[in-house]
């Protein structure tokens, strides 16, 4: 077909124009003023490294960076099993099976506000929760969750699994129709039990799933925010600040622009191997 | 025979059984929160919502907080915000994405590979990152507490191109070129071929931006402090920083607030579902 030169250049025009303005040119913004002590009111000088000496200096950047990595620690394995059995549970054939799968996924589309503001409630210390877990018998006193450094950052990553395991899920539903039915036909002739299966048909063939799923929650759990500003704000005593918590802060608290972007650039190297892969997997699926 | 066959069906129904059980108790988990939240919501003012031990029922319920809530929260402002917000991240991200999808997936031209790996790019780069320039920008042309603010950074994702691509390459080649024959150009195929037979991705991607849109708080958060500008969750947030210990209310007001995407949601499910199956599957 005989078409202009510009032609496809013009097609991608609005698109490209977007994300060069909004993702590559303030990339390239947030390296330099990484490299500035920009704060909104005088001009940026250029300083060389000193924001990420400061930040290696500073004792609230490790302990954020160390919050993020025990929020991914705890959040990620529980957001890649969970959703497996919750998957095989609505892959069943029953009646009504469909209002389950909806109302797992509610969470999912519920903005974190609302979420958050409903296990506040949850997590009062005369709330529900402690009344459920005295009630079986777990605790003999009620536990002031969110309030105490001990448990707030616990309690929120609960939140943060909670709302990711409706959508995970989906993900691991489209595995499991993918899975042809046969292998179970042949596997229940053999006797194989439920359990048996589980593990060596379901689980193998889920794989390519649960990189996915491995990949996008880690991904999702280094950037975790809104759930800590809504519940948290970071407290008690900085004990449920994540490093996305930190930058915000910094940033659009404290007007320290250079040095939050500083903060930002370590988010970007620590999210990058897990996007690379993420690419790498897509790239494969591209092929099929 | 008949007794094992009774046997086999006693074993079914006991598996039924415990299945729906199962199926309750993960129901309750996942939208107890949400119950609870309403059963709060419902009770009057007579009632001590902070007894323990929690009382799960209302004992006389009553709307007064759903009432009181509307006088102080300009819901339907918020809403009327978070629509616009949400409609034109999806109109204009499905207009560009679709776009720039039709050359990568149709068309050789010079530079094909390197901007395809560049828009994919965009991926690993954390809007975190990116959010203290693009308020810089945004500032400096003007756009705080305009929906052109907070729309215009989400407008093209690379998931969305990818995404049209994928759809665009399933579909045979033969139809455009007996469009050509008809005398369309490149613009007329994209429309008229293209468009209508990537319908279902089309829906996967309106379906996954509203919902990302509507849902955004970080980035309204940033670039809007004009209370008439506020959407949904940033509303909801002052709400609940005004009234600190009404919970009744603070329970009212996120109730409401969570109507809207509910309703949407639930008239969706089907694509919901099979959009987000797809989407996973895609990318």
């Amino acid at each position: 077909m005989r078409t202009n030169k510009l032609t496809p250049y013009l097609f991608l025009l609005p698109g490209c124009a977007i994300l060069g303005a909004f993702i590559f040119y303030p990339m390239i913004q947030a390296i330099w003023m990484s490299l500035t002590d920009y704060n909104m009111i005088t001009d940026p000088n250029y300083i060389a490294l000193e924001n990420y000496e400061k930040l290696f200096q500073d004792d609230l950047f490790w302990k954020t960076l160390k919050n993020t990595f025990i929020y991914v620690i705890g959040v990620v394995p529980a957001l890649v099993i969970i959703p497996i059995f919750m998957a095989v549970l609505v892959n069943q054939n029953l009646k009504g099976i469909g209002f389950f799968r909806s109302a797992y996924y509610i969470p999912v589309v519920t903005s974190l506000v609302v979420a958050g503001i409903a296990w506040d409630w949850v997590y009062k210390e005369n709330g529900l929760l402690n009344y459920i877990l005295e009630l079986v018998g777990v605790l003999t006193e009620p536990i002031p969750w969110l309030s105490s450094t001990d448990t707030a950052i616990f309690a929120v990553m609960i939140v943060t699994i909670w709302k990711g395991l409706g959508y995970y899920m989906i993900i691991y539903l489209a595995g499991l129709q993918s899975i042809p039915h046969e292998l179970y036909e042949a596997a229940q002739i053999d006797g194989a039990n439920w359990w048996k299966q589980m593990t060596k048909i379901t689980i193998p063939m889920l794989m390519p799933f649960v990189l996915i799923v491995t990949i996008m929650s880690s991904i999702a759990g280094m950037k975790v925010f809104e759930e800590i500003y809504v519940m948290t704000g970071g407290g008690p005593l900085h004990s449920s600040e994540t490093l996305v918590f930190y930058i915000y802060k910094e940033a659009f608290d404290r007007l320290n622009m250079g040095y939050a972007s500083a903060a930002g650039v370590v988010l970007f190297l620590l999210t990058l191997v897990f996007s690379l892969i993420n690419i790498k997997v897509m790239g494969k699926d591209k092929t099929v | 025979m008949s007794i094992r066959k009774n046997k086999r069906k006693q074993q079914n129904l006991i598996k039924k059984i415990l299945l729906y059980a199962l199926l309750v108790v993960v129901t309750l988990f996942m939208i107890g929160p949400f119950l609870w939240l309403l059963s709060t919501a419902l009770k009057s003012g007579s009632e001590n919502i902070f007894q323990y031990p929690p009382k799960l029922l209302p004992e006389k319920p009553t709307l007064q907080n759903f009432v009181t809530v509307m006088d102080t929260f300009p819901f339907w402002r918020y809403l009327f915000n978070s629509m616009v917000v949400a409609f034109l991240t999806v109109i204009l991200n499905v207009l560009f994405c679709s776009l720039a999808a039709y050359p990568l997936a149709r068309m050789n031209f010079r530079g094909k590979n390197t901007i395809f790996i560049l828009i994919i790019s965009t991926m690993m780069i954390p809007f975190q990152l990116l959010m203290i320039p693009v308020y810089i920008i945004s500032l400096n042309l003007g756009l705080q507490n305009s929906y052109l603010g907070m729309v215009l950074p989400h407008v093209t994702t690379a998931f969305g191109v990818f995404l049209m691509r994928q759809a665009f390459i399933t579909i045979p080649t033969e139809l455009d070129e007996s469009a050509v024959m008809d005398g369309a150009n490149r613009f007329q195929i994209w429309l008229r071929v293209l468009i209508p037979l990537a319908k279902p991705a089309i829906v996967t991607l309106t379906i996954f931006t509203f919902v990302s849109a509507w849902g955004d708080f970080l980035w309204p958060l940033i670039i809007v402090n004009d209370q008439s500008m506020f959407t949904l969750p940033l509303g909801l947030n002052m709400l609940s920083g005004t009234f600190t210990s009404d919970w009744r209310l603070i329970s009212a007001g996120a109730i409401i607030t969570m109507i809207p995407i509910l309703v949407f949601f639930l008239s969706l499910q089907r694509y919901f579902i099979g959009g987000a199956m797809d989407g996973s599957v895609k990318g």
